[in-house]
């Protein structure tokens, strides 16, 4: 659906995106990720034709940004990061106006409109001047004209950014419905949103990407995947982790004092990912010991996306 | 060309929300008429015509032109809404157009609300209808000019009182090169015919003889002339700033 061709972007001698290509299949909800200033906007901002490459090249339904710009805009619903809209009209008067400038007639325009604001839940502030609107409100006005048109692809520029939890939920719940008819990219800087909503995750970091996988993936990346954590109370502790580094699977046990003095919680590592809770769990069975809590982590995302982007030179 | 009218719609509609048109308007009719009777000296001229009252416009419109366009691009810049309308599909040029177009109509809005001065002519004497009506085409055709030239510096900066100066300035020194003493100045400095050529370029030259109802294909050329340089240029400066 998207085929992203080694594409670069050069302010002067800063370079802003360095030579990158991915693709992104017709249903894909793939999350950018990075550091501010990565590149990730103004990938963006070039596949919506907003500004153009300094060279390479992006097809999105098998239109060229160089060659037919203004095909590829209308396939495209755009949630520009600062969710910009016409403060002096009111909710559906900015709606009718988009739609209309997207040329649709009048009959779907109304229609539409309607749709769309019954799907960001806007019908109550429908007749409210845009100005008196909160942030969250804004943002969903700014998603609900890129719905207006139906189209196949949506480009959403953090599209949670500045919405209360409960906001940040109903977004992303709208976001999965979207993803069964459409292509989404979207950016954050939320890893649990990454893991939530997408199938996809793109790490960019000093115009490079540094990561092309799924959330899965790169949570097999951290030292803490398949980690066993178990928290008991204190007291035989010393016999314990000796025993638990004895065990063949295991790599290193690290414990933690809890607060409170009375709980000890320790992690332990397994040799190359190996699931080891059988294991762990039949020998705290044997010694008797009361276990308050035990689970196995899927892996520090936020570690990886460390790892990965403080690795990366300025380019 | 439907988004185009529905961009034209949309700006007028936002120009006539704002209280700013209204005050705007009433300063437009104050100034122009209020130069007329006062500074133009209608009563003495003895004349039933709209003569005094259209040779203050290419003065007037250094101020009031700017007024409108210092915001047409500078203000969808500043709040970051030129990225949602250049991502929709339309062309760079529909949308400096569309909102050109919609800015021109207001201000012709505003000049059709001089009517009254119509009536107080044709109260007074038998004025030449097609005379005014001249004027009255070439001023519009004369501030679209101005409008043009306030719409290109609205685009160059993202603060409008920046914008109101440099069109203010660009527009005075189109005015002033045809302007009694500086004609005289230049004709000293160059040959007649290099001073001649410069004072043509200018807006009170080419806006002479329509005010008196006579109707020059090279005036018209001129004004549609720079309305047409200055769009261009337009979205040349839009085009760049995208790239960098």
């Amino acid at each position: 659906m998207i085929d992203v061709k080694h594409l670069t972007k050069r302010y002067g001698d800063f370079c802003a995106v360095n030579n990158i290509s991915f693709q992104v299949q017709p249903g894909d909800v793939l999350g950018f990720l990075g550091p501010n200033g990565a590149g990730k906007s103004t990938t963006m901002k070039i596949i919506t034709c907003f500004i153009p490459p300094t060279s390479g090249d992006v097809t999105v339904g098998g239109k060229s940004i160089l060659d037919d710009p203004i095909g590829v805009r209308r396939q495209i619903g755009y949630l520009p990061e600062s969710a910009p809209s016409y403060g002096e009209m009111t909710v559906g008067e900015f709606l009718q106006f988009i739609a209309g400038v997207r040329q649709l007639d009048t009959a779907e325009r109304v229609r539409r409109t309607g749709e769309v604001m019954e799907l960001t839940d806007l019908e109550s502030v429908s007749n409210q001047l845009i100005d008196t609107l909160s942030k969250g409100y804004r943002q969903r006005v700014c998603l609900a004209q890129a719905l207006l048109h139906d189209p196949p692809v949506l480009i959403l520029d953090e599209p949670t950014d500045g919405l209360d939890p409960n906001q940040k939920h109903d977004m992303r719940l709208l976001i999965r419905r979207m993803s069964e008819r459409k292509t989404i990219i979207l950016s954050t800087h939320i890893l649990e949103e990454m893991e939530a909503v997408c199938n996809r995750a793109i790490i960019i970091a000093n115009g490079n990407i540094v990561a092309d996988t799924t959330p899965e993936e790169l949570a097999t990346r951290s030292r803490y995947h398949n980690v066993v954590t178990v928290r008991t109370s204190v007291g035989g502790l010393e016999a314990l982790l000796g025993d638990l580094r004895g065990m063949a699977g295991v790599a290193e046990v690290q414990e933690e004092l809890g607060a409170d003095g009375h709980t000890a919680t320790f992690h332990i590592f397994p040799r190359g990912n190996a699931l080891i809770t059988k294991d762990v769990t039949a020998l705290l069975d044997q010694r008797g010991i009361a276990v308050q809590e035990l689970f196995v982590q899927r892996g520090r995302v936020d570690e990886v996306f460390r790892d990965v982007t403080l690795a990366q030179p300025h380019g | 060309m439907q988004s185009a009218l529905t961009i034209i719609r949309r700006e007028l509609f936002s120009y006539f929300r704002s209280p700013v048109a209204y005050v705007f308007i009433i300063i437009f009719l104050i100034s122009t008429t209020g130069a007329t009777w006062y500074l133009g000296k209608f009563y003495a001229t003895n004349e039933a015509a709209l003569n005094s009252f259209f040779f203050f416009h290419p003065w007037l419109y250094l101020i009031l032109i700017p007024a409108v366009g210092m915001r047409l691009w500078a203000e969808e810049r500043r709040t970051g809404t030129v990225e949602l309308l250049l991502t929709l599909p339309i062309s760079m040029f529909t949308a400096v157009l569309a909102k050109f177009v919609a800015a021109w109509i207001f201000v012709g809005v505003a000049l059709l609300l001089t009517f009254p001065m119509i009536f107080t002519v044709y109260y007074l004497g038998s004025p030449d209808g097609g005379v005014i009506v001249t004027g009255y085409l070439g001023s519009f055709l004369m501030a679209g000019a101005y409008l043009s030239i306030s719409c290109f510096t609205s685009s160059i900066t993202k603060n409008q009182v920046i914008s109101f100066i440099l069109s203010f300035i660009i527009c005075l020194v189109l005015v002033l090169l045809g302007w009694g003493v500086l004609t005289e100045t230049l004709a000293d400095i160059f040959p007649i015919w290099i001073a001649d050529l410069i004072s043509r370029f200018s807006f009170t030259t080419n806006f002479d003889g329509i005010r008196r109802g006579l109707i020059d294909i090279e005036n018209v050329v001129y004004f549609l002339s720079v309305i047409v340089f200055m769009l261009f240029m337009n979205v040349v400066v839009l085009e760049n700033q995208k790239a960098s």
